[in-house]
């Protein structure tokens, strides 16, 4: 098995209803509970705040960022095990993002 | 004394909350500021969603919530604080930073936030605004619904639905303050509005247009939400607000037999009778009973008593139709309609005989007023098929089928449509 992050991109839930957001929060919870049943699940991962700052440069100058634009903005990220960048792709599928406009991208962790 | 209800059920915790963090927040910053309040909530469910998503709920999700609200609430007075003009009452709190965190926590103490939902309930029955728009208000500021999902149970258009809350929010706003719970005199002025707007509620969701059974399920659980929370007020406790929680429990009990699985509504001469809720029955008959002092008697415990007898009888035959005949008199007196002279003569015809039965629609005061309702000319059809007259009552069922307003309604008439052909 090798492991793979999802970093959760975009997808606002700003304009639901309070009902359809416990919906969209249930299909989150019961799609990630789905994968750590299958042993999937590494570590759940956690939620990022939007803002934050960005240090760069030799002088390390602090701004405020991400810059990203919103609509790709990491929102979250999760540590998965799959046997593949296939499989890993295959199980992001599943996740609720899609329905709200945004994207998962998976990438595999480094190994030795 | 009543015992504590249970919590409202875990999958519709977010529109419950809705409308608790909603009440609270707009005794803070005030009636005219409901777009910052809903700016405010929709904040702490973002928020909620974000976290829990990954952790799953915590253990006190309200609490989570409310405090949520209330540091997104703190941050907002002390941005605002020059900016805009608060709740008048605290604006005078809010001069100091020490006041303003003591005042707040004040302000979301979960008795607190209860007098601020029932203050919101009275608000939102403003008499300013006529009946649909106090129904609508309810809906979208205490239950958390969106516009499209306030269209849908009306079977509106998202654009009427739109203005209607934004003239209604308006009129609030136009007030300057929230309905004064404290002062006795005009809690009970107002009151009966309340309790007629929730059971208007309810019977949107048992009677009306909306083409999703489940759509139709949840208005009367939210009517039912907000019933227990007036009762669980002593001053909202009155015997009619205890007949009209019973007349909610005792036809909600009957819900899962008039929608079968299938999704098939079925009339109550032909519902299975065990898959009614023994449980809500139960409860409806304990409020009945607490309904019954003092000298009101309300068409609520009218009504109530009707679903009682049905609720209680273990078929069509065992049905006590001459007391439930006697009880739609006593109902037309108090307030008289059409559709309760219907109901009569339908319960009349049971009683007495097909033949009775139509000519008490024959003689219903109001008539015209029936020329839209599908079940006006659905009736005549089940008495004239009970004569023999399958001609006649084809007719009938012909015309209700152009008035159904949706398609469940239309396959019902359809069937019984059927009906008379094999008759014939």
């Amino acid at each position: 098995m090798s492991e793979f992050v999802y970093l959760y991109r975009g997808g606002s839930d700003r304009s639901n209803s309070p009902q359809e957001m416990q919906q969209v929060m249930q299909k989150w919870v019961s799609w990630l509970q789905g994968l750590a049943d299958q042993g999937h699940i590494k570590d759940r991962g956690q939620p990022l705040e939007p803002g934050g700052k960005i240090v760069s440069g030799k002088q390390k100058t602090v701004t405020d960022g991400p810059f990203a634009e919103s609509k790709d903005l990491v929102g979250g990220f999760t540590l998965v095990e799959a046997r593949d960048l296939n499989q890993a792709a295959e199980l992001s599928k599943g996740c609720p993002i899609f329905d709200a406009g945004g994207f998962v991208e998976v990438r595999p962790v480094r190994q030795m | 004394m009543e015992p504590k209800p249970s919590a409202d059920p875990i999958d519709r915790l977010f529109r419950g909350e809705s409308g608790r963090l909603t009440a609270v927040l707009t005794r803070l910053f005030g009636v005219h500021n409901l777009a910052l309040v809903e700016d405010v909530v929709q904040d702490a469910f973002c928020r909620a969603l974000q976290v829990w998503k990954f952790r799953g709920m915590p253990e006190n999700p309200s609490a989570w919530l409310m405090t949520t609200a209330k540091n997104r609430a703190l941050d907002v007075l002390r941005r605002e604080r020059t900016a805009r003009t608060f709740a008048p009452e605290l604006t005078r709190l809010l001069e100091s930073e020490w006041t303003l965190v003591s005042a707040l926590e004040e302000q979301f103490r979960p008795d607190a936030v209860d007098e601020d939902l029932l203050r919101m309930m009275f608000t939102c029955c403003h008499p300013g605004l006529r009946e649909e728009a106090q129904v609508t208000l309810i809906l979208h500021i205490l239950c958390g619904f969106s516009v499209h999902e306030v269209a849908g149970a009306f079977v509106a258009t998202h654009a009427a639905i739109e203005k209607r809350i934004t003239r209604s929010k308006k009129t609030l706003a136009a007030s300057q303050d929230l309905f004064d719970v404290t002062r006795r005199e005009e809690f009970a002025a107002r009151l009966p509005a309340v309790q007629r707007a929730l059971y208007l509620l309810f019977n949107e969701g048992y009677h009306g247009a909306s083409p999703e059974s489940a759509v139709r399920a949840e208005l009367c659980g939210e009517a039912m939400r907000l019933a227990r929370h007036l009762r669980e007020d002593p001053r909202g406790a009155t015997p009619a607000t205890y007949a009209l929680s019973a007349l909610f429990c005792l036809h909600a009990a009957r819900l899962p037999g008039r929608i079968d699985a299938g999704g098939e509504l079925h009339s109550l001469l032909d519902q299975d009778r065990s898959r009614w809720d023994q449980s809500l029955i139960a409860e409806g008959q304990r409020l009945l009973d607490r309904s019954a002092s003092g000298e009101e008697l309300s068409e609520y415990h009218v009504e109530a008593a009707i679903a009682w007898i049905h609720a209680s009888a273990s078929s069509v035959e065992e049905t006590d139709w001459s007391r439930i005949v006697a009880l739609y008199d006593m109902r037309m007196q108090l307030h008289p309609s059409p559709v309760i002279a219907l109901n009569r003569a339908i319960a009349l015809a049971q009683h007495a005989g097909p033949e009775a039965g139509l000519q008490a629609i024959r003689q219903i005061a109001g008539l015209e007023r029936l020329a839209g309702y599908p079940f006006y000319p659905a009736a005549q059809a089940e008495l004239e098929l009970k004569l023999g007259r399958a001609d006649a009552a084809r007719a009938h069922f012909q015309t209700a089928l152009s008035l159904a307003r949706n398609a469940t309604e239309r396959r019902f008439l359809q069937q019984r449509m059927e009906a008379c052909a094999s008759e014939s």
